[in-house]
């Protein structure tokens, strides 16, 4: 099926070369980085992950959100997602294979990654993330894979698929689980020492991910004879509404036990990120593009009146995306550092070349998203089952 | 042995759990360490432990006679002077005031001469350490006597272990550290880029009958021994002088004890 992806039109080209040279970009960057080290980036002894775990831990919630179209389709025979359901196994493939390369350019010594895998290390959160991860990854490809291959044969998927579908659905809950207790079993910074942290990423995983499934969905009906059909759309647009409402009332409840309880260890981060403390706020203009993205995008998706309306659903989506993008993509990471262990401030900003490589990153998992996306919708073309029947 | 299918499933499922308490046994326990808990305290012989008595650190040299000989001996780069650099600092013992030591103790009226007096900061080789908890490659581990050591060979330079550490004991070579190294020692390793430091207790001291270097040097300041013989010096000091923990509800329980002083400034 991956020779689909070698015949297309120039738009396609167009995007793949583009996507090509951003790459290639990022990875050139990166041979600087391997060769002088990771003082190339933002990153310091304060702050000691940047950009990179930020963008890690934004695209696992991409990742996971898959399971937003497997359920309804799978256990709740939810028919209508049956043209929609490869597009999130698929993106759940771009996501897990950015996460990846987020985590190995981060690493001060790349070429020894192995070790995780030569010294097992159980009480390590990074070493279960590293495998429901790699898990999570080849579950996605095989059913992905299988259920396409026998959509063009036009038989029903082997009966091995089902038991893996059914797997990859706490699959996807235990990734962004599991990457929450990278932050949330750490004595001594506030911010990320929550309970509610796993809920947290699981409900702007769930509305992030799924927004950004509407874009996609919307730029392929525009740009090729895929149609997902409107009611999918709608039917996606209700979890990332309700999935947001979700994460911004658990974002609340943080606000409220740090300021009501009034310890300052909970409430200087919160602080840093919206007011700024002692003169030093790089970050307050970011987060509250992110608050006024999140009202703006509840405003647009809580009435279906205007959530209906697919040029303003695009638009909440976008707001959506954004918000989450810069909660969790940025002040996340970058939060928990400042104030650092002594009760000082010492600020991160990405550098011009870490940026390069982060978007380099990006780049790579847009463009194996373009090929798998190309392989199904042409796939579906030669079926003549690329448009849903109104 | 007829196996049915009832049976496989009743042995299946019994292999299943005592699999999964395995995996939570090891998931809990951090390596090397008989139990955890808050008030689990370690019962082997031998477990190193510094008190730093702050009232007998009065001049600037005294402070940076023991931070000198343990950068020099341990071919710690300088990266302060160099604006550009300061963000990748090295450090395995420095000085700070009270307040950066002991936050979430501060009042607002100590004595001003007491706001400024300078402590000394190093790893404190707790017993319960989250470096080592984290770590995915044991790189970094407690050994028997309670030192937390690393591998600078098996480092992935992943950094999870300078999130951990609620103490900021940890320095990462964003750079090439050797051209910054004032002095080679050419008895002591240097660092590649891409890993990890901190202190070590000296145990490259420790294993030649040794004092550590900043004990040494510390004109009696620093008083280093075995916090589990009770007959040790630094026992001794404990049981008669008032001293302090950094961030001791953190539960990690630091080997490292200040006695604090300040009735000079009371005055």
């Amino acid at each position: 099926m991956l020779d689909k992806a070698l015949k297309g039109g120039k738009k396609y080209w167009t995007l793949v070369i583009v996507l090509a040279a951003m790459s290639g970009v990022g990875v050139i960057t990166y041979l600087d980085q391997l060769k002088t080290g990771l003082g190339i980036t933002g990153m310091s002894r304060d702050v000691s992950w940047g950009f990179y775990i930020s963008q890690f831990t934004f695209l696992v919630g991409v990742a996971a959100s898959a399971v937003m179209l497997v359920i309804p389709y799978y256990l709740h025979h939810f028919k209508k997602f049956s043209k929609m359901v490869i597009l999130g196994e698929f993106l759940a493939v771009a996501a897990v294979t950015m996460c990846m390369l987020f985590i190995v350019v981060d690493m001060g010594q790349p070429m020894r990654i192995l070790n995780v895998i030569l010294y097992p290390t159980p009480n390590s959160i990074l070493f279960w993330d590293a495998t429901v991860l790699n898990g999570y990854l080849v579950l996605n490809i095989v059913i992905g894979w299988a259920t396409l291959h026998a959509e063009k044969k036009g038989t029903p998927p082997a009966s091995w698929v089902k038991p893996l579908i059914y797997l990859s659905i706490p699959w996807a809950v235990s990734i962004h689980t599991v990457t929450a207790f990278l932050y949330a079993g750490i004595p001594g910074r506030h911010f990320w020492l929550t309970a509610i942290m796993a809920a947290r990423f699981l409900a702007s995983a769930f509305s992030g991910g799924p927004a950004l499934l509407i874009i996609l969905s919307l730029i392929l009906r525009k740009n090729t004879s895929f149609d997902p059909g409107k009611e999918p759309i709608q039917a996606v647009a209700k979890i990332v509404t309700y999935a947001m409402i979700a994460n911004v009332f658990f974002i609340l409840l943080e606000v409220f036990t740090a300021f009501y309880s009034n310890i300052p260890g909970h409430m200087h981060a919160f602080e840093y990120l919206f007011a700024g403390i002692e003169g030093y706020g790089k970050l307050v203009p970011l987060m509250w593009t992110s608050v006024i993205c999140a009202v703006v995008s509840l405003f647009l998706l809580i009435p279906y009146k205007f959530r209906e309306n697919e040029n303003l659903l695009i638009i909440a989506c976008v707001a959506v995306f954004v918000s989450l993008w810069i909660d969790k993509g940025f002040g996340l990471v970058v939060g928990g550092f400042v104030p650092n262990m002594f009760g000082t401030v010492t600020e991160y900003w990405p550098t011009g070349k870490e940026s390069l490589i982060t978007l380099g990153i990006w780049s790579i998992g847009f463009l194996v998203l373009t090929i798998l996306y190309k392989v199904a919708v042409s796939v579906r073309e030669e079926l003549g089952t690329a448009k849903s029947e109104h | 042995m007829k196996i049915d299918r009832r049976k496989f499933l009743k042995m299946a499922g019994f292999t299943g759990m005592g699999l999964g308490l395995s995996a939570a046994d090891m998931l809990f326990k951090a390596p090397a360490e008989a139990s955890s808990g808050h008030s689990a305290v370690s019962t082997a012989a031998v477990r190193r432990a510094m008190v730093i008595d702050a009232r007998k650190l009065k001049t600037d040299e005294d402070y940076k006679r023991i931070v000198d000989a343990c950068h020099s001996i341990h071919n710690v780069p300088t990266l302060i002077p160099e604006k550009d650099t300061v963000k990748h600092e090295i450090k395995w013992i420095w000085t700070d005031t009270y307040s950066r030591l002991f936050p979430d103790q501060v009042n607002h009226y100590h004595p001003e001469g007491f706001k400024q007096k300078l402590f000394p900061l190093l790893c404190n080789h707790c017993e319960h350490p989250p470096c080592v908890r984290v770590c995915p490659t044991k790189a970094t581990f407690k050994r028997p006597d309670g030192i937390v050591q690393q591998d600078m060979h098996r480092c992935i330079g992943c950094r999870f272990c300078m999130a951990a550490c609620p103490f900021g004991a940890r320095s990462f070579n964003f750079i090439d550290p050797r051209p910054y190294i004032t002095e080679l020692n050419t008895e002591y390793p240097t660092r590649t880029m891409g890993v990890v430091e901190k202190c070590t207790f000296c145990s490259e001291r420790l294993e030649k009958g040794l004092e550590p270097a900043c004990v040494e040097a510390s004109n009696g300041a620093l008083v280093f021994g075995n916090l589990n013989d009770p007959e040790s010096e630094v026992r001794k000091i404990l049981k008669t002088h008032f001293t302090l923990q950094r961030k001791p509800e953190l539960g990690t329980m630091p080997s490292v004890f200040y006695v604090i002083g300040g009735d000079e400034y009371a005055g």
